[in-house]
């Protein structure tokens, strides 16, 4: 008798045991696997210890890669740490009840040293690398409209640099994938032209100064060639030609096609056209082919494409009574999210956040959105207009 | 032999507890940034300052593009070089479109006359078709619009016997409003081809 009720006790005390140690190995679930685009929950953090720039930069890299911040009994990872002077600080992943990093920064900025940290968080967290120390290319406007100069910033509109002193219309910037240049349309000759810019010489040559028009530079993922608009043909068309303007081919006869991109694996170039008196987008074999229509039913007057690099995604503007960013899946799986008011997109290379310009009053302003949580934040402002951010990958 | 039936489980369940549950610290790390001359743009290491915009050369030799690569289309832009832009010569003739529109209206047939005959009866001068758009659409969409628009009056002007090598187009998107107001007035009024007479450099 004595014996059984002993058994009993050491099987019941395991078993209570074993059961508590199970339920703490459990988190709750609060993400689901599937990002739903702009439907996803956030990640919920907590942020302690940080003020002043330090938190400004930890809030903007977080939220738009999919954060949310919350008090620490609502968190799933607690991030605490100081500003004061340099950066330092841990992550702790509060059910699992382990501390992911715990690290300090030296040299740089303290705003480059948040940076840092925000992207140490998101890999410890996501296992994808961050953006935070990621720049974009812009365009600024004075007057909103009319002659500005080109522009290349952190991400986050900071540390913003002048790249041209044309006076005139400028348009489009398009980075060389892994190189510090652009492509982009100044009028600064008395035609809109492209021209290629190098970054690090400050040399700059025209690529496409045909009579006509001459626009809307994209750069192949490879970099060895160039899409974009001529009319010399005597109407608005896709052409292609090599990084320095040689080997020019047309590749779509529409009379008004517009915007190219190219996929992530360089075969498709994705523009705007119209078909049957309806605006669309299309995609059509890089080296030229048959036109596929891409329907984005619920997005009327779809223009300005953006393709994500990791190929699912294209990203858009849909023309309503207002601009609207939208994100179709590039297979055509399913209809368009329409997320937020804006235009222009441009796809970080994380694939789930985009650089995109919006209203305020009669100016444009940047901005930087999460496809998958619709969590958005404004860059820092520049005077005048910003608009059409080319985000560096 | 019972005490050791009692305690080698209770242990087991005691280390798995302690296991899973206690507090794992990682070693402080301290993450230099460096700082480094200019390399790939999204290079973690790249500290650098971008050289001053301002110091630039229009590099257009070499892979330029008055020479190689479309010198030989009509209109070339090339031929068009010094000439003198006149503005008011035909600024009563300016026509206008619908919205999302390149079509040339029925209503605007007098102004493309118009234009034609200035062009004939002075077989020296040429013609720049400026295209414009309202802001109503985005910009690169607006770029192409307005190119299509001044294209549309190029080909008009061709069916009224203006040949089209003494006709270059230009588009200015939503960039050159005639009315910078935000409303229909505006709007209607910025939607246009502004025909610009070129007249040959004298003396030459």
């Amino acid at each position: 008798m004595k014996k059984t009720i002993l058994n009993l006790l050491i099987i019941g005390l395991t078993v209570i045991a074993l059961t508590s140690v199970r339920a703490q190995e459990t988190p709750i679930d609060i993400t689901s696997t599937i990002n739903v685009l702009g439907m996803t929950k956030p990640i919920p953090i907590s942020l302690s210890g940080f003020t002043g720039e330090g938190a400004e930069v930890l809030k903007f890299d977080l939220t738009v890669q999919g954060f949310s911040f919350v008090t620490p009994d609502a968190a799933q990872y607690l991030v605490s740490g100081s500003d004061a002077g340099s950066i330092s600080g841990s992550l702790t992943d509060k059910f699992a009840r382990r501390v992911l990093l715990s690290r300090s920064y030296n040299g740089a900025s303290l705003r480059r040293q948040a940076h840092a940290f925000a992207d140490d968080i998101v890999e410890a967290v996501t296992g994808k690398k961050g953006i935070g120390q990621t720049k974009i290319a812009f365009k600024s406007q004075p007057s909103g409209y009319g002659p500005g100069e080109i522009y290349v910033a952190d991400f986050d509109g900071h540390n913003a640099q002048r790249i041209t002193t044309d006076n005139a219309i400028v348009a489009k910037p398009a980075w060389v994938p892994g190189r510090l240049a652009l492509y982009y349309t100044s009028y600064a000759l008395d035609n809109p032209d492209i021209f290629y810019h190098s970054l690090s010489s400050g040399q700059r040559r025209k690529i496409a100064g045909y009579s006509g028009l001459n626009t809307s530079a994209a750069v192949s993922p490879d970099g060895s060639k160039i899409a974009m608009v001529l009319s010399k043909s005597g109407s608005a068309d896709i052409w292609t030609c090599s990084a320095d303007g040689t080997n020019l081919k047309q590749i779509t006869t529409g009379i008004e096609d517009s915007s190219p991109c190219w996929s992530p694996d360089g075969e498709w170039i994705c523009f705007a056209t119209k078909h049957n008196e309806r605006r669309r987008l299309a995609k059509v074999p890089a080296g030229g082919g048959t036109v596929q229509y891409i329907t984005t039913t619920g997005a009327p007057s779809p223009t300005e494409p953006d393709w994500s690099p990791d190929g699912k995604w294209i990203a858009f503007t849909s023309q309503m009574r207002d601009f609207n960013i939208c994100v179709v899946p590039a297979d055509g799986s399913l209809s368009p999210a329409v997320l937020v008011e804006g235009q222009n997109p441009s796809w970080s290379p994380n694939s789930r956040t985009l650089a995109f310009n919006r209203s305020l009053g009669y100016r444009q302003i940047l901005s930087v959105l999460d496809v998958f949580t619709k969590q958005y934040k404004d860059c820092v402002r520049a005077t005048g207009s910003s608009s059409q951010p080319a985000w560096a990958k | 032999m019972k005490m050791k039936q009692i305690v080698l489980p209770l242990a087991l369940a005691l280390a798995a507890m302690l296991a899973t549950t206690g507090c794992k610290h990682a070693p402080v790390k301290v993450t230099p940034i460096p700082g480094s001359p200019a390399g790939n743009v999204n290079d973690v290491n790249n500290q650098s300052t971008l050289p001053p915009g301002n110091s630039m050369t229009d590099n257009t030799g070499g892979g330029g593009v008055n020479t190689a690569p479309g010198g030989g289309n009509t209109a070339a832009l090339d031929t068009f070089e010094g000439m003198i832009k006149d503005p008011s010569a035909l600024a009563a003739n300016t026509i206008h479109f619908a919205f999302d529109s390149a079509a040339i209206k029925q209503s605007e047939d007098a102004n493309i006359s118009a234009v034609a005959a200035a062009l004939s009866a002075n077989p020296n001068d040429k013609l720049l078709i400026e295209g414009n758009c309202d802001e109503r659409g985005t910009e690169e969409y607006n770029r192409a619009l307005g190119e299509r628009r001044s294209l549309a009056a190029r080909e008009a002007l061709g069916k009224a016997g203006v040949s089209p090598d003494r006709i270059r187009t230009i588009s200015y998107g939503k960039d050159k409003p005639a009315d910078p107001g935000h409303d229909d007035s505006a709007w209607s009024k910025n939607r246009r081809d502004d025909f610009v007479v070129l007249h040959p450099k004298t003396g030459v």
